[in-house]
């Protein structure tokens, strides 16, 4: 059945961009999407994740388990670094650029001159499945799964939890929920925190499929960021909405045209977005629900 | 000045290698190869009795230090030859300057083909010495459909036009070609698409880091067809550093890597190793770096010791400018300056194990001079393509 083949052909670039996408942005949701942190060091997060992640995995500890290692990496970094650095920047956006710019290249060039140009990455497991004419790699959907997952666990932490409550509380009107009680920095803290751990679980899961180099980040903060700006403010109801948008612009471009028609397709609809809804597809979502 | 003060001054090359940055890994090597071959010379009493000495800079994988440190070492150094360049882009931007303050420049680089200038002197292997060997012995082996991807880039797309006219020469059709932009890292269409158009043959042109994660997303869809690369293995060792088998049933032509199995490679290799221990790899640049400066010295020796690029090039005219290299003996091609070389047939293997199927000696750099490039008679100063030859 070739149609059935070409169709399932589609729908599995549909899922893999889309997932590329929302794992991208995942982390970069929270902490600009939200909290408003213009990071340009999200990409040196994604690199702590996939370093620490294959660094583990090497020492024998299962993937899944390393890319928790990952996460947690990252999030430690995340939450140092929002300390030291951004907690003092919440009123001043454009410094956060420099700073986080400056932080960016101090990371990356820092892991260039003590880890060396490039790291031996682990296999990408599960092998392959053929189906039809093709073959898969099995973990492609295993990245499915887990960008689905993530975005679940993004929706009951932010929208039915009451950390989630608290944070979308501290973020909005800072001054009131601390007359209410609410320690509002650990708040700030653990939210750029969690961002931070999303953004090292996507490095972490894209190692096994990638080159391991220090400037790898710069692959993803592209994505990260049109994903997130045309999915606005909102975690759950941006990303995912964002997500699958960009997703079956790109996986439909690239199928017919190739590549470099998927790269200016996505551009492309990212400005068409933009232009439309200035305050992306949550915005007019939540809009028209209030 | 008198001869004799003259016989005491060194003679000043000029280096200018990438030791920092995203090129660092493939360059460093190339460095090392050129204090190698200076230090062995000096031992042996210099070139035509003076020594020999290396000013370098370390050009940051920065196309404007090239720039900067070609207008310094020519200028302030006042160097007699530069060896200098990595990228095209990297040379593309520093050869104006040596065209305009009159240097004297060795690139030794394996390259897209194609400049025709009288200050340059080119050491590296050209598309028609790597694929007009690997392509007719691939498309005998598995089969005369042949896919190309590419790096969406000037390296990329003349060498893709390189492969598809020898394809075609050849009695073969072409299954498909996609350019991909530098800086993708996810491959799940190219692959299907791949898949989809059964090639018998994947030419392989990808650049940089970010899209050598091809191989790896390739191995894990169990896309099994055999590849060929004038790029990989011979410059950046993939084969080392990838985890096996992303790499297996590659077939890669360079002009030399560590792994030849001869007796004038070992002893190159382990005089190197006494050198530089810690060296991760021996790739062609190094090679094409080390056998330069042995041809700059016998060019020198020719012309009575004259350092002037008019003398040197006087010698190059008559042809027989040769080198005994550890690739076998390699000759300059005085129409357009650029080398022959032994062509080897690297094949990596499941385990990423290097074996070589097949050898080619003496392939000449033909393109250039069969267009009609001809230094000996006039210096156009420019780079051409199959596509925009040089006006007759």
């Amino acid at each position: 059945m070739p149609s059935f083949d070409a169709a399932f052909g589609f729908i599995y670039q549909f899922g893999d961009a889309c997932a590329f996408l929302v794992l991208c942005a995942s982390g970069l949701a929270i902490i600009f999407g939200m909290m408003g942190v213009i990071n340009l060091a999200h990409g040196e997060f994604i690199m702590c994740g996939a370093y620490v992640t294959v660094t583990v995995a090497k020492a024998g500890v299962p993937l899944g388990l390393a890319v928790l290692c990952g996460a947690l990496a990252s999030g430690a970094a995340g939450i140092l670094l929002e300390r030291l650095v951004i907690r003092h920047l919440y009123d001043r956006p454009l410094d956060t650029i420099v700073a986080t710019w400056g932080i960016s290249l101090i990371a990356s060039q820092g892991t260039l001159i003590v880890l060396g140009p490039s790291l031996t990455d682990v296999s990408t497991p599960l092998g392959s499945v053929a189906i039809g004419g093709l073959s898969y790699s099995v973990y492609r959907f295993a990245l499915m799964a887990a960008a689905a997952a993530i975005l679940l666990a993004l929706y009951v932490l932010f929208n039915r939890s009451r950390f989630g409550v608290l944070a979308r509380a501290t973020i909005q009107l800072p001054h009131m929920a601390e007359a209410l009680g609410v320690d509002t920095r650990l708040i700030y803290s653990l939210t750029f925190g969690i961002g931070a751990a999303l953004a090292g679980a996507t490095g972490g899961l894209y190692a096994p499929t990638m080159t391991l180099v220090p400037t790898m980040g710069a692959q993803f903060i592209m994505e990260a960021f049109v994903t997130v700006v045309v999915g606005g403010g909102d975690v759950f109801l941006g990303t995912a909405p964002a997500g699958v948008l960009l997703g079956l612009v790109k996986a439909f471009m690239t199928t017919w045209q190739g590549q470099l028609a998927g790269q200016i397709g996505l551009l492309v609809a990212v400005i068409g977005v933009i232009r439309v809804l200035p305050r992306g597809i949550s915005g007019l979502i939540l809009r028209e629900r209030a | 000045m008198p001869p004799a003060a003259r016989a005491a001054e060194p003679i000043k090359l000029g280096v200018l290698e990438d030791q920092s940055g995203d090129f660092a890994l493939a360059t460093i090597g190339k460095v090392h190869g050129i204090q190698l071959a200076a230090d062995e010379i000096n031992a042996a009493g210099g070139i035509a009795g003076r020594k020999l000495e290396l000013v370098i800079y370390d050009t940051q994988s920065d196309n404007t230090r090239y720039q900067e440190f070609m207008r310094r070492v020519l200028q302030r150094d006042k160097a007699d030859v530069v060896f200098a360049g990595f990228s095209s882009a990297s040379r593309e931007a520093y050869r104006p300057i040596a065209d305009q303050l009159n240097g004297f420049v060795f690139y030794n680089n394996q390259y897209e083909g194609g400049v025709c200038d009288a200050h340059m002197m080119v050491t590296g292997a050209v598309p028609e010495q790597q694929f007009s060997t690997l392509i007719p012995w691939m498309m005998e082996k598995f089969g005369k459909k042949v896919y190309t991807i590419a790096a969406d880039y000037n390296f990329g797309q003349i060498s893709a036009e390189w492969v598809r006219n020898i394809v075609k020469e050849n009695g073969g059709s072409m299954a498909g070609e996609e350019f991909i932009p530098l800086g993708v890292s996810q491959f799940s269409s190219t692959i299907q698409n791949i898949q989809k158009a059964k090639p018998d043959i994947l030419i392989t042109l990808l650049v940089g880091t970010a899209q050598s994660s091809y191989y790896e997303q390739a191995a894990a869809s169990d896309l099994r067809v055999p590849m060929g690369s004038s790029v990989n293995v011979g410059q950046a060792y993939e084969h080392k550093r990838f985890k096996p088998p992303s790499l297996a049933n590659m077939y890669v032509t360079t002009n030399w890597i560590e792994e030849v199995d001869d007796q004038k490679s070992k002893d190159f290799v382990a005089k190197w190793r006494a050198k530089y221990p810690s060296e991760p790899y021996i790739n062609q640049e190094a090679e094409n770096s080390y056998l330069a400066v042995y041809l700059y010295k016998s060019m020198v020796e020719r012309a009575g010791g004259s350092t002037k690029r008019d003398d040197l090039r006087k010698e190059v005219a008559k042809g027989d400018v040769c080198v005994e290299a550890p690739e076998g003996k390699v000759c300059l091609d005085p129409k357009s300056q650029h080398m022959s070389h032994t062509i080897y047939l690297a094949k990596v293997g499941d385990d990423h194990s290097i074996s070589f199927p097949k050898t080619w000696s003496d392939i000449k750099p033909y393109w250039l001079g069969a267009a009609g490039c001809d230094l000996t008679k006039k210096n156009p100063n420019a780079q051409y393509t199959p596509s925009s030859p040089p006006p007759k």
